[in-house]
């Protein structure tokens, strides 16, 4: 019961504070071989731009590759002499951004982060020359305006535990009957399998809805992320997603032949694929086009793709009726055939 | 000596009579490295535009065309009204909005304020970060043109501009994959090292062989050795396995010298398969072995910057990783894989391994009991 509870909760709390991919105090160094007025001033920039952490000041040009290998400082900010001057007499200046690929998203992100703070300053200077005024954006993030990790990462964590836990508790509690032998005797009585598998489904079920119940606060309490849209078609869609994730347990029980092997495909099989291929962490636009078409068959897709419409975009069942109509036949699937499977072990 | 030999005869014996879970312990997790290598990705490309232009002027056409011709953007649609476009970000046939006012050109040849608006889809937050700095780079291009232009025609101070070159080191296609790879590896050599090891122990308790076995002369520690070797060479091998195919599909490069990786790996494996076996002497049943070792490893492998950076993790957050092991193998194979780090520049990394595989060995051998 603890373990039920106990490592959703825990996981979902830990997930939701600890997943971020926002920039903030990221550890860089500067090469400044000018280090005059105007290198000081775009360093003094970039250091009180809250992204980045200036940690050292590199003296020589060989120094980048020993301290980039160490492995903590990300960018090398890089002026060229007379930095100031060439500003002036020509015009141009130029500065190097050495980013640590090693981690690709960070270092363009870092990367993107230091031009925009460059950028500004360009432009501050220019209009200081009198020149021209420009046009300036102003940005709405929509559905996440302060554009909080945890917005798009608590719906994604629910439905990873929701899954994986459902799948397991189910699939471990049938393969184990079968192991200890009393699936036999329940075969044996006058029960159709239908209602074996009921009975099974159940009891989960209720426990699954609790847990769901419980995540749902602590998403909304904790991290504040909005349900903006009607919470009873959230909690009936995460009923409904549950449901799917019982019967796909039920089915991995029909294929298992006993519960280390249950446990290895409801756990380990589905972990990652359910992570990295539903939208979870990475957005399934961008992926290669033949693992879209393989995330269609991750039913944890769409109950992210679900709950983030409800919570964040506030809309309401005409948006994701479709969805809600795969998940749904996901669920009636897996029942009839993990049905028919029984039906054949009593013959 | 003897009979650490036997054991681990019967060890592999066991392993290999056992026919569905050693391919499993070996395929399941190496097509999962490929598919999902192709997968992670946060590269954003083929962004989808929505553009609402009330002014129609030059300007604003000048702006729009930018946006159009940069790789980045596709220009999808074209709206009259802002809340049309709106209900585009919504249904989400629509990344992000570009809305030009009227009088924007206007506004900005008398000197005063000219902004667009821009609509950004937030629910993916890096997606939006980048497609936010994307626009922002086309606009200031558009901004040097624009400068550019009225420097011409004005013949007054020359317009300053700052160059930025961007230098990618270690991986200049910025191929997302070359960064899961070595992390999706380590999570394998995790599953193994700590699941598999693990499950093999309580299935012996529930079968009750190990009963028998705590019958037999057998020390304590003959048995530990026996039931951790088998899986320590297992996974070693998977490693090897697991390189080789990153090499051959994702022309992964090894930089560093694989001789500190697999010793780094060595260490690693037996840090936590003694975190494995811990667990598996305080449980009673698969089931619970099953369970705590997953919650284990899915915080240690979440937690240790598999996916998303630990600099972007709160200051707590990081400080708890130094008990990560999962943290510092991470680091070690992307950095002696990509960079080509060697042994000093891992001091940090081999102290915090030992350290804690030293803990949890000792965990281990402390609460194994032979009799119970």
């Amino acid at each position: 019961m603890l373990i039920l509870f106990g490592i959703p909760i825990t996981q979902l709390l830990i997930f939701g504070t600890v997943i971020k991919n926002e920039i903030s105090d990221v550890p860089i160094a500067i090469y400044d071989e000018s280090k005059d007025e105007v290198t000081a001033e775009l360093i003094n920039k970039v250091r009180s731009s809250g992204y980045f952490i200036l940690d050292e000041n590199l003296e020589s040009i060989n120094s980048i590759d020993q301290i980039l290998k160490k492995g903590y400082i990300r960018e090398i900010i890089v002026f060229e002499n007379n930095f100031a001057q060439k500003l002036l007499k020509e015009g141009r200046a130029n500065i190097q951004l050495i980013a640590d690929a090693s981690d690709p998203n960070l270092a363009r992100l870092v990367t993107t982060y230091t031009t925009g703070i460059i950028n500004d300053y360009v432009v501050k200077m220019n209009l200081n020359k009198g020149m021209p005024l420009q046009i300036q954006s102003e940005v709405r993030m929509f559905f996440n305006e302060e554009m909080k990790s945890s917005y798009q990462f608590v719906p994604g964590t629910m439905a990873l535990i929701l899954m994986l836990v459902s799948a397991l508790m189910t699939s471990v509690s049938i393969t184990r009957e079968k192991e200890t032998g009393t699936m036999e005797i329940l075969l044996a009585s006058p029960l159709h399998p239908f209602q074996i598998i009921a009975g099974k489904v159940f009891p989960y079920l209720l426990l699954s809805i609790i847990n769901a119940f419980v995540i749902i606060f602590i998403g909304n309490l904790v991290f504040r992320v909005p349900i903006a849209g009607s919470f009873g078609l959230l909690l009936l869609e995460t009923i409904l997603f549950t449901t799917m994730a019982l019967c796909l347990g039920i089915f991995i029980s029909t294929v298992a032949k006993n519960q280390m092997v249950a446990m290895f495909i409801s756990l380990i099989a589905l972990m990652l694929p359910t992570i990295i291929l539903s939208g979870f962490i990475f957005p399934i636009e961008n992926m290669p086009k033949i693992l879209q078409v393989l995330s269609y068959i991750m039913p944890a897709r769409y109950f992210i793709e679900i709950i983030r419409s409800i919570m964040l975009k506030g809309i309401g069942i005409q948006y994701v009726w479709q969805e809600t109509a795969v998940l749904g036949g996901m669920t009636l699937l897996l029942i009839a055939v993990s049905v028919k499977r029984f039906k054949i072990r009593l013959e | 000596m003897q009979t650490i030999k036997y054991i681990l005869q019967k060890e592999f014996r066991q392993i290999l009579r056992n026919k569905t879970l050693l391919p499993m312990m070996f395929w399941v997790p190496l097509m999962q490295l490929l598919v999902l290598v192709f997968a992670a990705t946060f590269d954003v490309k083929e962004i989808k535009l929505t553009v609402v232009d009330n002014d129609m002027s030059e300007t604003s056409r000048q702006l729009v065309s930018k946006f159009d011709g940069s790789t980045f953007f596709n220009l999808n649609n074209a709206m009259q009204h802002p809340t049309m476009a709106e209900e585009l970000l919504l249904e989400g046939s629509t990344d992000i909005v570009l809305v030009v006012p009227s009088g924007l050109e206007k506004s900005l040849i008398r000197g005063n304020t000219a902004k667009v608006q821009l609509l950004v889809d937030a629910m993916e937050g890096n997606t939006a970060q980048l497609i936010y700095s994307y626009s922002s780079q086309i606009i200031h291009q558009v901004n040097r043109d624009i400068m550019a232009e009225q420097v011409k025609v004005s013949n007054s101070n020359q317009l300053a501009q700052i160059n930025v070159h961007e230098r990618y080191w270690y991986n200049d296609n910025l191929d997302y994959k070359w960064y899961m790879a070595p992390g999706i590896l380590s999570v394998l050599v995790t599953i193994i090292g700590m699941f598999m090891s693990g499950l093999n122990l309580v299935r012996e308790k529930e079968l009750g062989t190990s009963e028998q076995l705590n019958v037999t002369p057998i020390k304590k520690y003959q048995f530990i050795i026996g039931k951790l070797i088998p899986f320590w060479i297992i996974g070693l091998i998977e490693l090897a396995f697991g390189l080789t195919i990153a090499w051959i599909v994702f022309n992964l490069p090894v930089n560093g010298s694989l001789l500190l990786l697999f010793g780094f790996a060595g260490l690693y494996l037996a840090g936590i398969l003694g975190l494995g076996l811990f667990i598996s002497t305080i449980a009673h049943t698969q089931q619970q072995v099953m369970f705590m070792n997953f919650f284990f490893m899915l915080i240690f492998i979440l937690m240790g910057g598999i996916f998303t950076p630990v600099e972007s993790m709160p200051d707590w957050a990081q400080t708890i990783n130094h008990l990560n092991p999962v943290y510092y193998f991470m680091r070690i194979m992307r950095q002696v894989i990509l960079k080509g780090s060697d042994f000093a520049d891992l001091l940090k990394e081999f102290t915090g391994l030992t350290v804690l595989g030293i803990f949890f060995l000792s965990m281990a051998i402390w609460s194994y009991r032979k009799t119970e």
